[in-house]
């Protein structure tokens, strides 16, 4: 599969008579998209507002962050299953993304796994959405909609929003063309002889409402592991269910602009070559997760590779199947690297993981959700923040009267993302 | 600027008082600087200053901890430090243990900051390394030259609340607390790096070796359950509605203790879960499904067991630091032994 | 939270789904639970099926107290 990518950069965001593209700013209708949003008959309300780096503002409780992305040619359309049902095979042809942009979704929490977004001050830092243009979708639901109901609504208006975003790229020049390409398996192995065989383990959330992802519109827990092409995911095959604590959520940006499929591209053919994808989940029976690392240790030697990198989403009992992932797969014969985040505690003293195995002695941190930050208040609040005691993060006293927060970093959304995207770690003091 | 406030502990070796035959001596404090105080005063520079040093004999200290400890810290808070440091003790067993005993004691009481040093061998430093900043020294007195500048300039840092660096720079034995930082370079790129060291045979290091977990021997097996009390204790976070407690749905701080006398379920109007782990859906429905009061009390009624405690204890397991969930488990234990409990039944989701 | 009842003098009997977290991290008497989202029964069987499956559980449970353990076990069926 050849993929081309077509990077648009955007440098501002406005409101606008139309929803485009023009010098590097995007300009969206607000009308049109709420209006759009609205056709869902489970929301009762939706608002659009506009955040940018630097800028004074607080986002929460976030739910999904997407980056706007347009298929320009070959088959099938972005995030495939998710919207209509239009499910042919992506990965393919050409693509279009406006990178600098997303469109975030928030509104009041469906459990207690939504977010925070600081547009400026000392924790913007943690944030990768604090330096970008930020669409931000705020939904009301219907009253007495149930908790799943509402999930879904909510996840469908952002995907539903991004893609009428990403259509603006369409026509537009992009500043920058990078191809991705992955061929065959046979002619891939064959391409590169001397280089070792690569591959990438993608453990995806699958443990019920705000802990799900999706595969091609179907539900990963209802997924036995399967085979990627890399390029499937850049449009779209991989959307976010909202899983989990902020700080690791793997937001459908971070599945668009995978840092691990980004990085071995970067590589193949110099001194590696990228296989590919298997793809994997975290359920939550045991069976599930002894049957799926079985099937990800058996893919890991038929398709005979040297070394894989693994990432979790999560933290907890996925810990476990990310154990069973590195002792399967090294017991096939790989080199393991895992990439994962760490839980030691508030002051750092306890074990950051709640499983195991000698296998994994090869292990990148990308960071310890547990440190205590302080949040300053900001001029303006997207969303509300009403329930920032009870989110994941946060705790009694958090939120003070005058709007600024004591908390977890795991309050941050993707600010640990246990799949390498950012530069946080951690080290023994 | 007035200069920060220091106060010192050293022993009666140190002190110059004598050796063995004098570690009985009991707690006392004098004015400005004794013995190593003088290169640490000097050390300390402009920015502070030792005001006292208090004194105590290793084996009395040993002997009379409660004692010796109050008795300090009531001569070592007239002072109003603003930093304490104790020794360096070297390879000194007794007294790198009153150093890290003291230090402790001062850091919690005054709530100030304290420092010391000690050979990496001397049983106190592994006692308090987690606890404490405990600079690393060489193992006998020989070395004060090279520790006192390392103590007086971390001692600084800490009296001043400036950020701390790495062990391998400020020259402390690593306390195992894990403290973030930005890599110059992101997690992926680390992780090819480090993987393709490790297929081509080269040295790599990981950035978190495996966690090691403690173990504990089995108590013996019940011999009759129908005489035996028995409590459900659970991770689960099952709470009363509303969550009276504020209990964390992730990363716990607390556990809560609820009453359960007189009922025959957990029905969903009074308890609920703030897990933050998994989908609530079934267990908001039926809290049963994690705290199994229902069958328990029917087992109870039946006398399949003695009694069921009238209350279960709870927190939420997800994410929660091991540090924490073993200070719940000691807290609530003792009040599970004083009331008669002698099996529990823990569920985790 | 299971080693510090145990070593407070009572034996203790750890219900859990994800058991090699419970070996890992050192509990001695583990019976297997049937799921995250609902270790102790399953509401997907009738009410009284549910509570059947939960009552056969407790009493795994209480069978596993009254065992004599040298090492870390697990009861399965």
């Amino acid at each position: 599969m050849r993929l081309e990518l077509g990077k648009i950069k955007i440098t501002d965001v406005q409101f606008g008579e139309s929803t485009k593209v023009e010098n590097g700013t995007l300009f969206v209708n607000k009308q049109e998209l709420i209006d759009m949003a609205l056709q869902d008959e489970r929301l009762k309300s939706v608002a659009i507002e506009l955040a940018r780096p630097g800028e004074s503002i607080r986002i929460t409780p976030v739910k999904d962050v997407i980056e706007p992305r347009v298929k320009v040619e070959g088959s099938g359309v972005m995030f495939p299953g998710m919207i209509g049902n239009k499910v042919k095979t992506v990965g393919s042809g050409r693509t279009h993304a406006l990178v600098g942009a997303t469109v975030i979704t928030c509104g009041k929490i469906v459990g207690f796994q939504e977010g925070v977004i600081d547009m400026s001050g000392p924790i913007a830092k943690y944030c990768p959405f604090s330096e970008t243009y930020n669409v931000c979708v705020v939904v009301t639901p219907q009253e007495g909609l149930g908790t799943h109901a509402y999930e879904a609504a909510a996840r469908e208006a952002g995907l539903k929003i991004a893609t009428a975003v990403g259509e603006a790229g369409r026509n537009v020049e992009p500043d920058e063309v990078v191809v991705y390409d992955t061929k065959p398996l046979l002619e891939q192995v064959n391409e590169y002889p001397g280089l070792p065989k690569i591959g990438y383990i993608h453990m995806l959330q699958s443990q019920g409402l705000l802990h799900d992802t999706y595969y091609y519109g179907v539900d990963a827990k209802q997924i036995v592991p399967t085979f990627m092409y890399p390029t499937e995911i850049m449009d779209g095959a991989i959307t976010s269910g909202n899983c989990v604590a902020p700080c690791d959520k793997v937001t459908t940006f971070h599945h668009l602009n995978n840092p691990v499929i980004e990085d071995l591209y970067k590589r193949h053919g110099k001194d590696l070559n990228f296989i590919g994808v298997i793809l994997t989940n975290e359920n939550v029976f045991l069976a599930d997760k002894e049957r799926s690392s079985d099937m990800v240790g058996k893919f890991v030697e038929y398709l005979g590779l040297d070394g894989v990198l693994i990432t979790e989403e999560g933290y907890g009992n996925p810990d476990t199947d990310l154990m069973m992932n590195c002792k399967k797969a090294t017991d096939a014969g790989a080199n393991v690297v895992l990439i994962t985040d760490e839980f030691p505690g508030r002051d750092g003293k306890s074990q950051s993981l709640a499983d195991a195995k000698t296998e994994a002695d090869a292990l990148v941190s990308c960071g310890n959700g547990n440190i205590i930050l302080n949040f300053p208040p900001m001029d303006k609040v997207i969303g509300m923040l009403d329930y920032i005691e009870s989110q994941i993060g946060g705790y009694e006293g958090s939120l003070k009267p005058d709007g600024s927060i004591e908390g977890e970093l795991q309050l941050v959304i993707a600010s640990t993302i246990a799949n390498g995207y950012n530069k946080l770690t951690a080290r023994t003091y | 600027m007035s200069k920060l406030k220091v106060v010192h502990y050293i022993n009666n070796f140190f002190a110059g008082i004598g050796g063995e035959e004098k570690a009985d001596i009991v707690p006392e404090i004098r004015e400005g600087v004794v013995g190593p105080g003088m290169a640490l005063n000097k050390a300390l520079g402009d920015e502070a200053e030792v005001v006292a040093t208090a004194i105590c004999g290793d084996s009395y200290f040993g002997e009379n901890l409660e004692e010796a400890q109050a008795t300090l810290i009531e001569m070592i808070k007239q002072y109003e430090p603003d930093l304490f440091v104790a020794g360096p003790a070297f390879n000194a067993g007794r007294y790198g243990v009153a150093c890290g005993i003291i230090a402790k004691a001062v850091e919690a009481e005054l709530n100030i900051p304290v420092i010391t040093g000690m050979y990496i061998e001397n049983p106190g430093a592994d006692m308090f390394k987690k606890d404490l900043h405990i600079i690393a020294t060489n193992n006998s007195a020989a070395d004060m030259r090279n520790a006192i500048p390392k103590v007086a300039k971390l001692g600084l840092k800490l009296a001043k609340g400036e950020e701390v660096g790495p062990p391998e720079e400020e020259g402390y034995h690593v306390r195992g607390i894990r403290v973030n930082y930005f890599h110059e370079r992101r997690g992926t790129e680390r992780a090819i790096d480090m993987l393709l060291k490790k297929i081509n045979g080269e040295e790599f290091v990981t950035e978190y070796p495996m966690p090691v977990f403690d173990r504990v021997e089995p108590q013996p097996a019940i011999k009759d359950m129908s005489k035996v009390k028995v409590a459900i204790v659970t991770s689960g976070g099952i709470v009363p509605q509303g969550n009276p407690d504020r209990i964390e749905s992730s990363s716990a701080t607390k556990y809560g203790i609820y009453d359960i006398s007189g009922m025959d379920s957990l029905t969903s109007d009074k308890f609920m879960t703030i897990h933050g782990g998994y989908d609530r859906a079934f267990v908001t429905e039926n809290p049963n499904l994690v705290v199994p009061l229902d069958v328990m009390r029917e087992m109870e009624k039946e006398g399949v067991i003695g009694e069921l405690c009238n209350y279960f204890v709870t927190t939420t397991g997800t994410g929660t630091a091991v540090g924490n969930a073993k200070a719940f488990g000691e807290a609530f234990s003792k009040k599970l032994v004083a009331d008669g409990v002698e099996a529990v039944i823990l569920t985790s989701t | 939270m299971v080693k510090e009842v145990e070593r407070a003098g009572i034996p203790v009997v750890h219900v859990c789904t994800v058991t090699p977290i419970s070996l890992t991290v050192g509990a001695n008497r583990i019976v297997p639970a049937v799921g995250i989202p609902y270790p102790l029964g399953d509401p997907n069987l009738d009410v009284e099926g549910d509570k059947k499956l939960r009552r056969q559980l407790v009493e795994k449970a209480l069978k596993a107290l009254q065992t004599e353990v040298e090492e870390q076990t697990v009861f399965e069926d």
